[in-house]
């Protein structure tokens, strides 16, 4: 039996297959050179799979559906909504890239592997868990060695395979452990289980760790995240852009669904681990980004940083620090995604990617230079940008849970961070061309840049000043672990 | 409702460096313009709020409060007191002086005030004003952060791209990393008060007049109140945090060293005495002891730097960190007399050291050199400049008439309560200042004028004038007439003094 809640839990995965399948049909018929147009399509398609979504599919009560596969929720609504958000962007910033955004089959695979985040957004059973991140990583490992003709790329595609393969073993066997011991594979019952505490506690300690394990690899913690940097450096820096951002926060929305829902009763002994781990996740990211001189690699480590950042809300097992994970998120993924799209954009017409090749920016390109001041700045973590009062939060609820050393070791890593994020903005304002002449040369943004750079960075604005409603989202999407 | 002044006078110069970023880039004068209107309509709002504050009622006034994120009881509430107010009126008085001051002489030989790129440092300068103004009105935690940090990234950018060109890069990020660094220590503390609070009272929220009756316990005080003070006296100049202070000083360009002696140190003692001295008033008497040895020290200390530095801007920076040290004596007696005091040396310091960097910002732009050896005879070829500098020094020196005088006195008068001894060792500063102040002004004015400068220095423009006479009013008038501000201020002590219980 179908009901109009089944079919509503899932309305944007079907939106998002139609615009896939439109795409295919439609794509070969336009001529080679207005195949980028196929962006415009995307994007457009996917912003009204977000309206459409919202209007007719908002979540009620929590609600499980599709024979328990799925869980109807906010907090599943809330993180679709950010990743179709993400894809779109993503998706206006392929567009200019001739290497990949002139191929129909990019678009595509973004949006399978869309697909499979929003999925991993509401699986509430282990089985649709793993197919959802499979779903979303296949199309990844294509995607960041799109560039057949240039050996990073390929590095970093098999490289990424080669790490997603082993880790999702270890998570697909802590998977089948689970069910060994329980008999189920649904998160809901399994979370029953556990406060009857039907379960011995070293076993599930255990599937804790090899689940840990593939979604470490998802949120690149330490020690994780060997592949982050050299994919990201290699892969196409939209995708790069794509990876560090949506695959990200879709990591963190299955982490926080397990370990609030199906783990939370013997709280104390992951949790400290979990908080070593943060601690260790954002010192390592930083100390590693400190002598980056790649500017996609030093956005990398610095995502690396952020993880741990994030994961300090997850370890204070709260309603504020669910609600400051997701605030968090939501803050990140548009400040990444307008770093990255700077970044896509200079080199697009310098072919230049290191941060000295920066120098002299704010005079070619004031705008571009301010909304790089932007997204920086939000990195780091200074207000009137999101950074900050998504720092504040995630600080907030480790402070109230007890874990005033890890805010520390959150707070020295800022420091850090405000150190090598002003050193790239002193290339951009304060250093001069080698060549004063270049320096009248602006950086001419196309329209699908102009566009996609505006609304973030004034995005990124928004939710470091108004941010009570993105809180009280955050808050709903929060609730619905309780 | 009334009108909202105090948000008006935080957010004119926001929104006026945002339409200053829309001027096209080679429109320089018309970014001028509208960094000039801005500043002075902000400047007579604040003199407007200043003189309408009304002494008989006291208390927190033009108050405005909107909710803005009630779930964690974050509020934009906005109220000044009589603490805050001269503050407000100073942070006014020194963006409209600054931005005269930067206007500048594009003449070919002198190439004075800010040429490259005014539009993106008005920007800059002006977000960094937005910033200064939120701390001094806020009356949230959470909002006062926000404007501190506001307050704090835009001075990275300000002295790295138009600072001194040999030490900017190196200054600018170590006095941003240092105030980072002092910032966040205080954030971790702000929010434990924050936590606590609700465990002691129910209550989440981050409104300071609810702080007030938290009820932190004795202990709880003690460890907290050290982090949370000395992270915002880290602004505040406070030794053995000052090291930044003259660095930062010194590459800066004359309108942000203004800015930056003048009122981002008064934010820093502000921020410790509001959130340090005030929600944890227990911990201020146990740890008084201490911040009055740092404060004694830096007073004599940054004296005798001053004394021996033979570059004339590191001369002024470190006078300013022996006159803050003097604030923050005052702070520490935690008696009338001295709270009042350093209440009106927040502001006769602001405007005095606003001063002594205008003009010798001057100096350096025509001579092109600071070392004062090499320099000479300023007094005939500038000499409203000359008589600025002058009068700025009688102030620095406690000169009776002069505003220094009217803030220094009950400083040493409370210290001399508490500790006769410190207040005995912390005037030989006064010695020591007088006697650079007067040597400075002996050799740079009225020495005789090397011959390579012979011929090239020209007088300071009109706008430079307007300033000066500006600053220099300020001081005499407060000097005169003290009850312009002490019963003001006065007002604001009182209510310190009942947070610390009785006197």
């Amino acid at each position: 039996m179908f009901t109009s809640t089944m079919f509503a839990s899932i309305l944007p995965e079907i939106l998002i297959l139609v615009l896939g399948i439109l795409i295919l049909i439609v794509e070969p018929f336009w001529k080679e050179e207005k195949r980028r147009n196929v962006g415009w399509l995307t994007t457009g398609g996917l912003l009204a799979a977000m309206v459409v979504s919202f209007l007719f599919a908002r979540p009620g009560e929590p609600t499980a559906t599709l024979g328990g596969m799925v869980r109807f929720d906010w907090l599943g609504f809330f993180f679709k909504m950010l990743f179709m958000f993400a894809g779109a962007a993503t998706a206006l910033l392929f567009m200019d890239n001739e290497k990949i955004g002139h191929r129909g089959e990019a678009y595509l695979l973004l949006l399978a592997s869309l697909l499979g985040m929003n999925l991993m957004a509401v699986s509430a059973d282990l089985v649709m868990l793993y197919l959802s991140i499979e779903t979303t990583s296949i199309p990844l490992y294509i995607l960041s060695g799109f560039m057949l003709a240039d050996d990073k790329s390929t590095e970093a595609g098999f490289k990424y395979l080669l790490f997603g393969a082993m880790t999702s073993a270890f998570m697909l066997y802590g998977f089948s452990l689970v069910f060994g011991f329980t008999g189920t594979t649904d998160l809901y019952e399994l979370a029953e289980l556990f406060k009857a505490g039907n379960l011995p506690l070293t076993a599930a300690l255990g599937v804790l760790a090899l689940i840990l394990v593939g979604l470490g690899f998802k949120t690149s913690f330490v020690p994780f995240h060997f592949w982050a940097p050299d994919v990201y450096e290699g892969a196409p820096t939209p995708v790069s852009g794509f990876l560090s951002t949506a695959s990200k926060a879709a990591g963190f929305a299955v982490l926080v669904r397990l370990f609030f829902v199906a783990f939370p009763d013997f709280g104390v002994s992951w949790t400290v681990t979990l908080a070593i781990v943060a601690a260790v996740t954002m010192t390592v990211g930083n100390l590693l980004t400190l002598q980056q001189t790649n500017i996609k690699r030093l956005l990398a480590y610095s995502s690396i940083a952020h993880a741990g950042y994030t994961l300090i809300g997850v370890v204070a097992l709260s309603q504020l620090g669910a609600t400051s994970v997701v605030f968090y998120l939501a803050a990140y993924i548009l400040t990444n995604l307008l770093a990255f799209g700077i970044v896509m954009a200079f080199s697009r017409v310098t072919g230049l990617e290191d941060i000295k090749d920066y120098a002299g920016l704010s005079r070619r390109s004031p705008w571009l230079a301010l909304m790089m001041l932007a997204a920086f700045l939000s990195l780091a973590g200074m207000p009137p940008f999101g950074g900050f009062v998504a720092k504040v939060f995630v600080f907030a609820a480790g402070v109230e849970a007890g874990y005033v050393w890890l805010v520390f070791v959150g707070i020295v890593n800022s420091i850090v961070g405000v150190y090598y994020y002003l050193n790239v903005l002193k290339y951009v304002y304060l250093y001069r061309m080698p060549n004063e002449d270049e320096e009248n040369l602006p950086i001419p943004l196309t329209r699908p840049y102009a566009i996609a750079l505006t609304v973030l960075a004034v995005g990124v604005i928004l939710i470091g000043t108004v941010f009570a409603p993105w809180f009280s989202w955050s808050g709903a999407a929060a609730l619905n672990l309780f | 409702m009334n009108f909202p002044i105090l948000s008006v006078i935080t957010f004119t110069p926001i929104v006026a460096g945002i339409l200053i970023l829309l001027l096209p880039a080679q429109r320089k004068n018309e970014a001028r313009a509208v960094a000039l209107m801005a500043a002075t309509f902000a400047l007579i709002l604040s003199f407007w709020m200043y003189f309408s504050y009304d002494q008989a009622a006291a208390g927190y006034q033009f108050v405005e409060k909107y909710n803005w994120l009630p779930a964690l009881g974050i509020s934009l509430h906005f109220g000044v007191d009589g603490i805050s107010a001269p503050l407000v009126l100073l942070t006014g008085v020194v963006m409209f002086t600054g931005v005269l001051i930067s206007w500048g002489d594009d003449n070919p030989h002198v190439m004075a005030g800010i040429q490259d790129r005014p539009r993106e440092f008005f920007a800059f300068l002006f977000i960094l004003a937005s910033g200064v103004f939120g701390v001094f009105v806020s009356l949230d935690l959470f909002m006062l952060f926000f404007f501190y940090e506001i307050a704090v990234f835009p001075m990275y950018l300000l002295i790295a791209i138009w600072g001194w060109i040999q030490t900017r890069e190196y200054a600018a990020m170590k006095l941003t990393l240092y105030l980072f660094v002092g910032s966040v220590v205080s954030l971790v503390g702000v929010l434990v008060m924050y936590w606590t609070q609700y465990q002691n009272t129910g209550v989440l929220s981050f409104d300071m007049l609810a702080m007030e009756n938290a009820g932190f316990s004795q202990t709880f005080q003690n460890i907290w109140f050290l982090p949370v003070f000395l992270g915002f006296a880290v602004l505040g100049g406070i030794w053995p945090f000052h090291n930044w202070s003259p660095d930062g000083h010194v590459a800066a360009p004359t309108a942000v060293s203004m800015f930056h002696a003048g009122v981002l140190m008064k934010l820093g003692a502000f921020a410790a005495l509001r959130v340090g001295i005030m929600l944890l008033p227990e911990g201020a008497k146990t740890w008084s002891w201490l911040i009055m040895t740092f404060a004694a020290i830096a007073v004599v200390y940054g004296a005798y730097i001053a004394f021996v530095q033979s570059d004339f801007k590191y001369m002024v920076g470190f006078s300013s960190v022996s006159h803050m040290g003097l604030v923050m004596l005052g702070f520490s007696t935690l008696n009338r007399e001295g709270l009042l005091g350093s209440g009106v040396q927040m502001f006769s310091h602001g405007v005095m050291t606003a001063l002594f960097f205008a003009v010798v910002g001057m100096i350096y732009d025509r001579a092109h050199t600071r070392e004062i050896p090499e320099l000479g005879g300023m007094a005939k070829v500038m000499p409203f400049a000359s008589v600025g500098f002058i009068i700025g020094g009688l102030v620095s020196m406690g000169m009776p008439l002069f505003s220094g005088f009217v803030a220094e006195f009950p400083i040493f008068m409370g210290v001399w309560q508490v500790r006769w001894l410190v207040a005995v060792i912390a005037s030989v500063s006064i010695v020591i200042t007088a006697a650079y102040i007067m040597r400075n002004i002996r050799q740079v004015f009225f020495g005789s004028m090397p011959e390579k400068l012979e011929g090239h220095i020209t007088d300071i423009t009109v706008l430079d004038k307007v300033a000066i006479t500006m600053l220099c009013l300020l001081m005499i008038l407060i000097g005169w007439f003290p009850r312009l501000m002490v019963p003001l201020v006065q007002t604001g002590v009182d209510n310190i003094l009942r947070l610390l219980g009785g006197a």
